[in-house]
């Protein structure tokens, strides 16, 4: 790949990107008066988080036994109160250890 | 909803994208000189589609035609949260600074727009954006600049910390919200059947997660309707008393 094409390339993603957030943004300006579609939309940001999050994270890491240690982890620090930060780390310190015990078995 | 506010309430997602970025960084690091990485994360605001793209500009046969096809199906999430965001945000949000702050509709930045419960203003989404896009930006720098320092098992161990801040958003909602625990479910089922059913493995992951989150929506939009913002505010309390 060479600078030209990088750039060609850069330029489709961030356009297509932009314009996917920016155009329906820009266009929906009055509230939705369907309560079932904002229910569907309330339900929206969690389902797409859910599936972003599950299978992916069994194939993030080294092994799909961390990646599943840091998902049980990561779950029980959420239901503990931990915030977004804490529950990152406590999923990070998780991969850590549990591959870093793979590695000297 | 002040611009303070907004920085504060942006500072976890900023930290948690440093640590994300950082491994875009690493990987983008193998074919591509730090400031070309950087600029990637600089123009896009994404993790997943950063990903793919970097996939598709590193693989020789990787077309423009693909990457627009890959960049459009995976991020296409954001439009679902662009509509979603657009019944949240404050009248004083005009059509400039909409275009101007579209590019701050990230997973993270809209799932704490959404646990707000006054109306977004410009100037406080602005705020929120602002820590997160430093992040970003920083934690690609540094991580391209690292480069091959660190070894995989630290870098593995760090790309995980995405995940970790996706489950804490959903949990808390699923702990106080039973239907939203059913919605998740079937988001979760459904993208494991796009995962291991062999006749669903050929459609790409970005269209996979966008038809798990609109089933399960809108199973749990017709099955248990919200009756109005409250109950979904209710939840978050304890989020914002943070």
């Amino acid at each position: 790949m060479n600078l030209k094409q990088y750039f060609i390339y850069l330029a489709v993603m961030a356009v297509v990107t932009y314009l996917l957030r920016a155009v329906p943004f820009v266009l929906l300006k009055s509230k939705l008066k369907s309560p079932f579609w904002r229910s569907f939309l309330a339900y929206v940001p969690y389902t797409v988080l859910a599936a972003m999050t599950v299978p992916a994270i069994f194939y993030s890491t080294d092994s799909k036994l961390s990646g599943a240690c840091a998902l049980v982890a990561a779950v029980v620090a959420s239901l503990f109160g931990a915030g977004l930060v804490g529950v990152a780390a406590v999923a990070c310190v998780t991969v850590l250890g549990v591959d870093g015990i793979m590695l000297l078995l | 909803m002040k611009f303070t506010k907004g920085v504060k309430d942006g500072l976890p997602i900023g930290i948690g994208y440093f640590a994300v970025s950082f491994s875009f960084g690493i990987a983008g690091s193998k074919f591509l000189t730090w400031p070309l990485v950087t600029l990637i994360s600089m123009t896009n605001v994404t993790s997943a589609g950063q990903f793919a793209g970097l996939q598709i500009m590193a693989d020789a046969a990787g077309t423009f035609v693909e990457m627009a096809i890959a960049t459009f199906f995976i991020n296409l999430r954001y439009s679902l949260m662009a509509i979603s965001l657009s019944q949240k945000v404050a009248p004083s949000f005009g059509t400039g600074k909409r275009l101007l702050l579209a590019m701050g509709i990230t997973d993270e930045i809209y799932a704490v727009s959404m646990i707000q419960k006054e109306p977004v203003t410009p100037i406080y989404f602005l705020g929120l954006f602002t820590l997160p896009y430093a992040g970003w930006s920083l934690g690609t720098l540094t991580g391209a600049v690292c480069g091959e320092i660190l070894p995989a098992i630290v870098t593995n161990a760090l790309g995980v910390a995405l995940y970790g801040m996706f489950i804490a958003i959903v949990v808390p909602q699923m702990k106080v919200h039973k239907p939203t625990m059913i919605a998740v479910a079937i988001a979760i089922a459904c993208s494991l059947a796009f995962k291991f059913v062999p006749a669903l493995s050929g459609v790409t992951v970005g269209f996979a997660i966008i038809i798990c989150a609109l089933i399960a929506s809108l199973i749990g939009a017709a099955l248990f309707p919200i009756k109005d913002d409250e109950s979904l505010d209710a939840k978050n309390e304890a989020g914002e008393a943070k």
